[in-house]
C-alpha cells in the first residue's frame, strides 16, 4: 500500500506544477489591471512545443542537446525524493536534502554548459550570472536547512517537516519565521523571479535565466519550461510545509490543504513580483546575502534556545 | 607481501632499463610503461586482499642502517591509499606512451620513465614503510623523482622556477619530518613505528604542529600550497595526474599515521585542521576560478580537495574529543572516501587537460574553444570528470562529501562546539561546491564549447587511442564508484579502523551503510530519468520534420564571430570582482580618450597572493640573515673538512 500514496503524490506534482506559473501570471495580471493568460497557458505551450521541430545552431554539439534532458531529469528525480505535505515520497533518507541540493546543482551545471555551447555572448553572460547567484544562494539555502535540522532534531526532509507542528511554531516562532523568509528569497532568486530576474524579458541585458535558453527550441524548450515549473514546485513546497504545520493524520485532508497552500505561495510570489521592482544586477548578491543572514540568525537563535 | 616486493623490484628494474635505453626512445617508453603497468597489477592484488580480509601483512629484510630496518607493513590503511596509486600510475603509464610520443627525439624519455617508475616505487615505500628511516628514504626519493619530472621541460623558465620552489618546499618539509620522528622515537633504540611511544602532552602538541607543517608542505593546503600550482602544471600531464591524484595524499597519510601515535587528541588540533581545511577549500577554489590555464585550474582544485579532506579530519577529531562518535566515524570515512574519489576524477581531469595540450598545443582558455567538435571523446570524458569534481551525482565525487555533510549534521544536534564545527564544515563544503561548479563550467565551457578562439584551437585533433583508453577507464571508474558506493563500504570501514581506531571503523560501517545505499538508489533513479527523458524527447508527441541547423541566434545579429563569445575572464568576472579582497587581481584597462578609439587591450590576472606577500619577503629576510654568515663559506674543501672534524670533536666531548 505504501507505494500507492507516493505514486499518487508524485503524479499530482508532475501534473500540477505548471499550474503554479499560471497562478502567478494571473495574480500579476490582476495587479496590472489586465485579464491575463489562461491559467492553463503553460500546458498549452508545452503541448505546442513538444510537437515542434527543434532548430539547432551549427556551433552546438551534444552538450547543447543534453542540457535540457539532464536538467529536467534532475528535477524529476528531486521531486521523487521531496516530501509531499510533510510525508515521505519514494525515497526519504538521512541527509536527503543534501542530495537534493546537489541535484539542483547538476541541473544548473547542465544548463550552463548547454548555454556556453552556443558560443553566444548573450548566453555566456546569462551563464556567468547564474553561476554567480548560485554561489550566494546555495550557502543561504544550506544554512537554512541546517537551522531547520537543528530546530527539529531531524536529518531528513520528511522527518523535519513531519515534526514541524504548531507546537514548534509556538516555541520557536522567530527561528521558523526567519527561515521562511530566507527560503522565500532563495525561491525568488532560484526561479528567476522579480526582483532577482525577470521571467518575461528576452532582450534585456539584466536577465539571467531566460537568456541562457535563447537557442533552445521545440521539445527541448518544453523540457526547460517544464523543469522550471518543477523547480518552482520544489521551493514552493518547502515554504508551504514551513507555514502549514498542521497534520490532521488524514492523508486526503492534509494533501488537499497542502495543495491549497502551494497555490497561496504561488499567489504570494505573484504579489511580490507585482509590488517590487527588479533590483539592479549588482544588488542581487546583497539580497541573497540577506537570505544568508536570515538563515544564520535563525541558526544562532536556535543554538541559543 | 611477496607480490608487493615483486612490484617494487619490477619498478626499479624497469626504471634502470629505461635509463639504459635512454637513446632508443621507443624501447625506453616500452620498458617504462610495461614495467609500471605490470608492477601496478602485481601490487593491486595484495592491496585488495588486505582490504577484503582485513588482516595486515608484514615483511622484514636485513638492512644495515643505523636506527633503520627494512620492515614493511601493509595494513588496511596503507592498502586503501595504495590502490589509487596502482590504478592511477598504471593508467597514467598507458596514457604517457601516447602523450610522450611527440617529445621523442627532443627529450630523454628514458630519464622521464625512470623517474616515473621510481616515483611510483617511492610512493609504495612511503605507504608501506614501518620504520622512520625507511619512510624518509621513500619520502626523499619521491621528492627527487618528482623534481626531475617537473623539470621535464627545463628549457622553459617557468618550469625551472616551479622545480626550484618545489625543491625548497620539499626540503623544508623533510626537515620538519626529521624533527617529528626524532621526537617520537626519542625513547626507543630503533625508529620502528611500532616502538613509538606516546609523548608527553606538550611534546605531543609540538609533534602535531611539526607533522602538520611537514606533511602539509606535501599535501599542499593553504598557506603551504605555493609550490603546488607551479609544479603540477609544469610536469607532463600524466605525471600531473599522478602528482595531484595520489602523491599529495602522502601528506594526508603521514598525518593520519602520526596522529595515531599522539593519542589522546586535543580539541584544538581538530579546530586547527578544520579551519585550515575550510580556508583551503574556499580560497583554493576561488583561485581556481581566477586562473587562465586549464592545468592551473586543476592544480588549485587539488588544493580545494585537500582542504575538504583536511576539514573532514578536523571535524572527526573534534567529534572524538567531544565523544560524538557517529560524527567522528562519518567524518573519517568521508575523508578517506574523498581521498579515493579525488584520485580518480583528478587523474581523469589532468589527462583530459593533457589531451587538450596535446591536441591543440595550448591549455590557455583565451586561445581555446570549440574543441568538443574536434575532440568529442575527450570533451565527454573531461565534462564527466568536471561533474565528478563538482560532487554532482551520479559521479563519485558526491559520495565522500555526502558522508562529511552527514557527519556535520549528526553534530548539529549535540553540544554547541560540535554543532559549530558541523555548521562550519557543512557551510564551507556548500560554498566551495557552488564556486567549484562555476570554476568547472568555466573551464569546460571555455575549452570545449562554443567556437574556437584561435586557428590553433580550430585545428585541434583528438587524443590517441592509449590516451583515450586511460581516460575511458578512469571515467568508468568515476561513474561506477558513484553508483556502487555501498560496495566500497567494507574496505572503507577497514581502512578507517586501521587509521583511527576500531570503533570508528565499525561505526563508519554502521552509520554510512544506509545513506550510501540511498544515494546509490537516487543516482540510479537519476540515470533512469535521463534515459527516459532522452528517449521520449522526440516521441512524446509526433514530430513531423527533422531538426534543422542554423547559425546561433544572437538576438538578431547575423554575423557573430568567435571573438564575441563570452571569454573565461568575463565569465568569472562577477565573482572574481566580488572576491577581489582575497584574489587581488591586477588588471590593465583601456583608457578611451577619443571619439573613435583605436586598438585597445585588456588584461586581468589573479596574483599569487601568498607567494608575493608572504613567502617572497620571508625568503629575502632569510637570505639577508644567511649573508651575515657568508664568512663561513670559502669554497675550500680543507676548511669544510675542518668544520666536520671540529663538530665531531665537539660531539665527542659533549658525550664524554
Amino acid at each position: 500500500m505504501e507505494i500507492i500514496k507516493p505514486a499518487v503524490q508524485f503524479l499530482a506534482v508532475m501534473l500540477l506544477s505548471p499550474l503554479l506559473l499560471g497562478v502567478i501570471n494571473r495574480v500579476k495580471a490582476f495587479f496590472a489591471g489586465r485579464r491575463g493568460q489562461p491559467l492553463m497557458q503553460l500546458y498549452f505551450e508545452l503541448f505546442k512545443l513538444f510537437q515542434k521541430t527543434p532548430v539547432y545552431s551549427r556551433t552546438t554539439t551534444w552538450v547543447f542537446r543534453a542540457g535540457p534532458v539532464i536538467g529536467v531529469s534532475a528535477m524529476v528525480t528531486a521531486l521523487a525524493i521531496l516530501p509531499f505535505a510533510g510525508r515521505p515520497s519514494f525515497l526519504a533518507f538521512d541527509g536527503d536534502f543534501i542530495f537534493l541540493i546537489y541535484l539542483l546543482g547538476l541541473a544548473r551545471f547542465a544548463t550552463v554548459l548547454a548555454a556556453l555551447d552556443t558560443g553566444s555572448a548573450f548566453e555566456g553572460m546569462g551563464a556567468s550570472r547564474e553561476m554567480q547567484f548560485a554561489v550566494f544562494s546555495e550557502p543561504a539555502f544550506f544554512l537554512g536547512l541546517a537551522a531547520l535540522a537543528r530546530a527539529t532534531g531531524q536529518s531528513s526532509l520528511a522527518g523535519m517537516f513531519g515534526v514541524l507542528t504548531g507546537d514548534l511554531w509556538r516555541t520557536a516562532a522567530p527561528v521558523l519565521a526567519l527561515l521562511t523568509a530566507s527560503f522565500f528569497i532563495v525561491l525568488l532568486a532560484e526561479n528567476s523571479r522579480v526582483p532577482a530576474d525577470d521571467p518575461n524579458t528576452h532582450l534585456e541585458l539584466t536577465m539571467i535565466h531566460e537568456v541562457m535558453v535563447l537557442d533552445h527550441s521545440g521539445p527541448e524548450l518544453a523540457y526547460i519550461l517544464y523543469g522550471a515549473a518543477l523547480k518552482l514546485w520544489f521551493f514552493g513546497s518547502l515554504i508551504a510545509c514551513m507555514v502549514l504545520p498542521r497534520h490532521s493524520g488524514s492523508w486526503a485532508s492534509d494533501s488537499g490543504l497542502f495543495l491549497l497552500a502551494m497555490f497561496v505561495v504561488a499567489a504570494a510570489v505573484g504579489v511580490t513580483e507585482s509590488v517590487l521592482a527588479r533590483l539592479r544586477l549588482t544588488k542581487v548578491p546583497y539580497m541573497l546575502i540577506t537570505a544568508f543572514a536570515f538563515s544564520a540568525l535563525a541558526l544562532i537563535f536556535q543554538v541559543g534556545r | 607481501m611477496a607480490l608487493v616486493l615483486l612490484s617494487f623490484v619490477i619498478l626499479l628494474l624497469s626504471a634502470l632499463l629505461a635509463l639504459c635505453l635512454n637513446r632508443n626512445t621507443h624501447r625506453a617508453q616500452d620498458a617504462g610503461a610495461y614495467g609500471a603497468v605490470s608492477a601496478s597489477i602485481a601490487g593491486l592484488i595484495p592491496a585488495v586482499k588486505v582490504l577484503l580480509s582485513g588482516t595486515s601483512e608484514t615483511l622484514s629484510l636485513p638492512w644495515p642502517v643505523p636506527l633503520g630496518s627494512f620492515s614493511l607493513t601493509l595494513d588496511p590503511l596503507s592498502a586503501f591509499f595504495l590502490i589509487p596509486v596502482f590504478v592511477l600510475t598504471g593508467l597514467s603509464a598507458v596514457y604517457g606512451v601516447d602523450y610522450l610520443k611527440g617529445y621523442s627525439g627532443r627529450k630523454p624519455l628514458g630519464l622521464a620513465w625512470a623517474s616515473f617508475n621510481v616515483l611510483t616505487a617511492a610512493m609504495m615505500l612511503v605507504f608501506t614503510a614501518a620504520n622512520a628511516v625507511l619512510f624518509m628514504l621513500g619520502w626523499e626519493l619521491m621528492a627527487a623523482a618528482s623534481f626531475l619530472l617537473v623539470l621535464f621541460e627545463h628549457e622553459k623558465p617557468q618550469s625551472r622556477r616551479a622545480a626550484f620552489i618545489y625543491l625548497a618546499a620539499g626540503g623544508t618539509g623533510a626537515l620538519m619530518l626529521l624533527a617529528v620522528f626524532a621526537l617520537l622515537g626519542a625513547n626507543s633504540s630503533a625508529l620502528d613505528f611500532s616502538s613509538f611511544a606516546a609523548p608527553t602532552r606538550a611534546a605531543a602538541s609540538a609533534v602535531f604542529l611539526l607533522a602538520l607543517c611537514g606533511f602539509g608542505l606535501k599535501a599542499g593546503f593553504i598557506p603551504l600550497h605555493v609550490w603546488l600550482p607551479e609544479a603540477h602544471p609544469a610536469a607532463p600531464s600524466h605525471v600531473s595526474a599522478v602528482m595531484s591524484g595520489v602523491m599529495i595524499k602522502t601528506g594526508i597519510y603521514g598525518l593520519i599515521r602520526i596522529l595515531g601515535y599522539l593519542r589522546p587528541w586535543e580539541a584544538w588540533w581538530g579546530w586547527t585542521l578544520l579551519v585550515l581545511g575550510a580556508v583551503s577549500c574556499l580560497v583554493g577554489v576561488l583561485f581556481a576560478l581566477a586562473q587562465h590555464d586549464l592545468k592551473r585550474v586543476l592544480a588549485y582544485s587539488s588544493i580545494e580537495n585537500i582542504g575538504i579532506i583536511l576539514l573532514a579530519l578536523g571535524l572527526g577529531i573534534i567529534g572524538v574529543t567531544h565523544s560524538a562518535y557517529p560524527l567522528a566515524a562519518l567524518a573519517f570515512a568521508g575523508a578517506l572516501l574523498h581521498v579515493f574519489n579525488h584520485s580518480l576524477f583528478k587523474g581523469l581531469l589532468f589527462m583530459g587537460a593533457g589531451a587538450v595540450l596535446h591536441g591543440a598545443g595550448t591549455a590557455e582558455f583565451e586561445a581555446l574553444g570549440g574543441l568538443s567538435k574536434r575532440m568529442p571523446r575527450t570533451a565527454l570524458l573531461f565534462l564527466a570528470g568536471a561533474a565528478a569534481a563538482c560532487a554532482l551525482p551520479p559521479f563519485n565525487g558526491f559520495a565522500g562529501e555526502f558522508l562529511i555533510y552527514l557527519g556535520a549534521f549528526r553534530g548539529l544536534n549535540s553540544s554547541a562546539p560540535v554543532a559549530l564545527a558541523g555548521v562550519l564544515a557543512g557551510l564551507s563544503l556548500a560554498s566551495a561546491g557552488a564556486v567549484a561548479a562555476a570554476a568547472f563550467t568555466r573551464a569546460g565551457g571555455c575549452t570545449f564549447l562554443g567556437e574556437p578562439r584561435t586557428p590553433r584551437a580550430a585545428g585541434a585533433h583528438e587524443a590517441g587511442g592509449l590516451m583515450l583508453f586511460s581516460m575511458y577507464a578512469l571515467a568508468s571508474l568515476c561513474l561506477a564508484a558513484g553508483l556502487l558506493s555501498p560496495l566500497l563500504l567494507v574496505p572503507l570501514s577497514r581502512a578507517v579502523g586501521a587509521g583511527f581506531g576500531g570503533i570508528y571503523g565499525a561505526g563508519s560501517g554502521q552509520e554510512a551503510a544506509a545513506p550510501l545505499i540511498y544515494i546509490s538508489a537516487g543516482a540510479l533513479l537519476l540515470l533512469a530519468m535521463v534515459a527516459l527523458a532522452f528517449a521520449k524527447r522526440r516521441s512524446l508527441f509526433p514530430v513531423a520534420r527533422a531538426a534543422s541547423e542554423v547559425p546561433t541566434w544572437d538576438c538578431g545579429y547575423a554575423a557573430p564571430t568567435p571573438r564575441m563569445q563570452y571569454g573565461a575572464s568575463s565569465f568569472a568576472q562577477p565573482l572574481t570582482d566580488f572576491f577581489q579582497p582575497v584574489l587581488r587581481k591586477i588588471g590593465q584597462y583601456p583608457v578611451l580618450s577619443e571619439y573613435f578609439p583605436g586598438k585597445a587591450s585588456f588584461s586581468a590576472e589573479a596574483q599569487a597572493v601568498f607567494y608575493n606577500s608572504f613567502y617572497t619577503p620571508a625568503a629575502s629576510r632569510i637570505r639577508d640573515l644567511a649573508y651575515r654568515f657568508s664568512w663561513l663559506q670559502h669554497g675550500r674543501l680543507q676548511i669544510y673538512i675542518m668544520y666536520i672534524v671540529v663538530s665531531l670533536m665537539g660531539l665527542l666531548l659533549w658525550k664524554l
